[in-house]
Parts: C-alpha cells; structure tokens; sequence
C-alpha cells in the first residue's frame, strides 16, 4: 500500500514506515500486544487446567492447603491491584490526551500499587518458608494428606512465583514507559506503547482475579481463623 | 484519530464494580454452599474479568475488528484446552 508522496513529504518521526497512517500503526500495535496476551493466557491456562484436575483428584488436601492462605492478605492484595488497573487506565487515558504530567503521576502510583503487592506477596512467602510449606526444600506437613497438600503448594508456588515475576517485569516496564514520558516522547497521537504497557499491567491483574478464588477462597473454614 | 476516549467517571464506575465484586466474593466465601462455592467464585471471577477486558482493557471500543477475531480465537484455543483436556481426565480411570 503505497500512499502519496505527500504523506511521506510530512513524514512523523513516529510513524513506521511501513504503516500508512498513524492509526494504522496503533490498531496493528495493539493487535500485536493481543497476540502476545494470547500466548500469555495459554501459559497461565495451562497451570489453571493442571490445578484444577489436581484440585478435582485430591479435593480435601486442597481444602487443606488453603486454609494455610492467609484469606485477608490475598483479599487485600486483590483489592492493590485492582486499584493499580484503575490508576493504569487513568494513566493510559492521560497519555490519549497528550497530558504529559498526568501519565507520569498516574503511573508512578500504578507503581507504588504494583510494589505494595509485592511487599505483601513476600510478607506471605516468607511466612510458607518458615512454616515449611514450601515442597522439596523445606517441606514438613501434619496429618495424612502431606504429599498431596504439597502438590496443592508446588502449584501455589508456581501459580503465585510466575504471577509475581509478571509483576516485576510490569514495575520494569512502567517505569520505563515514565521515564520517557518524562522526555515527553508520547502525545495525543503517539501512545502505543503506553498502551500496550497498560494491556500487559490489565492482564496480570486478571491473572490474579482467578488465582485469589482458586487459591484463597475453597477451603470455606476462614471464619474460625 | 478514530480512539475513543473513556471517561474517568467510567474508570471510576468500573472500579468501584470491581471493588464490590471482591467484597462480594470474599463474604460468598465464608457461606458454606458445598461445591457451589467454587461455581459462584468462579462466576464472580469471570464477571470481574470481563468488566477488566471490556473497559480497562478497552475491548469494548476497538475500532480494529481484526484485534477482537485475535480475542475470541485465543478464547477458543482456551476452550480447546480446558474442554478437551477436562473430557479426556473425566472420560478414563483415573490412577
């Protein structure tokens, strides 16, 4: 698709040149971001799937197990990065509007979210470590179902570890998205990567929208603790 | 530029919804309901994901239709994934 000497005489300097409108250029960005978020669902499905079968075969070890998750730290860890999507959305939204200032704030609370759930992710971790709730290296578990509660916990561990490097790549990258936001490299019609960055923070918050249910909320015996 | 822009109000909307879906799933919790536990935090899961996808996530407004058949193709291979592999543990002795 060529287009008109024109188009290429008034060149952007963010304009592709591959692309022959700017718009163009942002629809294939995000389809791409997409495509990625497809493979990410894919990965993470397939732990959710191996979860599940698991929870199905061993139903009351996984009772077990969760009543070991600390129910108001995974709720308030929900709620953390709920607001880290509002904040991130908000930031995005500046970025459409080419309000500089306003992205670079919203982003760094974006961060500031994002970095209070890792706190409180190893606030919780390290209370499995040293109840030895963490299978092979420093495993140790009262009652019957001990090698199957320490299957529920490999999972947990993998769920929750892949979820949290998510997360830190995440505070990478918004922090990165600042900084040039800083520059004052986006405006009202160059953001794609402030949007795409957004799609990526939105998509680890829906990782945790299923695993706060599947992995605090099945053992129905949190009223007692 | 054909990018709508969402107001704040909406972004503010969505995550108070969210917020009370979470309260919402946390008290349903600590009801005993057997095994509709699991379907019912399961069902408030899928509805906060969709109010995250559709609105943070900006489904709802892409001008792109090509992006949405990505979507619902990767929805797909999900379904693929979870239908087929729950029929083949559900459909054999297990052990």
């Amino acid at each position: 698709m060529s287009d008109s000497p024109h188009a290429i005489a008034t060149h952007d300097p963010n304009l592709q040149h591959h692309f022959a409108t700017a718009e163009q250029q942002q629809d294939a960005s995000v389809m791409g971001m997409w495509v990625f978020l497809i493979t990410e669902i894919m990965f993470f499905g397939g732990m959710f799937f191996g979860y599940m079968i698991y929870r199905y075969l061993h139903y009351q070890a996984w009772s077990e197990g969760s009543q070991h998750m600390d129910f108001w730290w995974g709720t308030i860890n929900t709620v953390v990065l709920l607001c880290s999507s509002l904040t991130m959305a908000m930031g995005v939204r500046s970025a459409q509007l080419g309000r500089r200032k306003a992205i670079v704030i919203f982003l760094v609370i974006t961060i500031l979210f994002g970095l209070a759930f890792l706190g409180i992710k190893a606030i919780e971790y390290h209370h499995h470590w040293v109840s030895q709730e963490f299978p092979g290296l420093h495993w140790h578990w009262e009652g019957p179902n001990g090698q199957e509660v320490a299957l529920f916990f490999s999972f947990y561990w993998a769920m929750t570890g892949f979820h949290a490097l998510h997360m830190i790549i995440g505070v990478g990258l918004v922090s990165y998205i600042i900084f040039q936001a800083q520059k004052g490299r986006y405006n009202e019609s160059y953001f794609n990567p402030v949007e795409n960055v957004g799609l990526y923070w939105h998509f680890v918050d829906l990782v945790w929208i299923y695993l706060y249910p599947l992995l605090y909320l099945i053992s129905n015996k949190h009223t007692s603790g | 530029m054909a990018h709508q822009v969402v107001s704040s109000k909406t972004y503010v909307g969505i995550w108070a919804a969210l917020i009370c879906l979470t309260v919402l799933t946390a008290a349903a919790s600590r009801i005993e309901l057997g095994p509709f536990n699991i379907v019912l935090a399961l069902l408030i899961a899928t509805a906060k994901a969709s109010l995250v996808v559709l609105i943070f996530m900006g489904v709802k407004y892409i001008s792109q239709k090509m992006t949405v058949v990505v979507l619902v193709a990767g929805l797909f291979w999900l379904g693929v994934l979870l239908v087929l592999g729950f029929t083949d543990y559900a459909s054999r002795t297990l052990n």
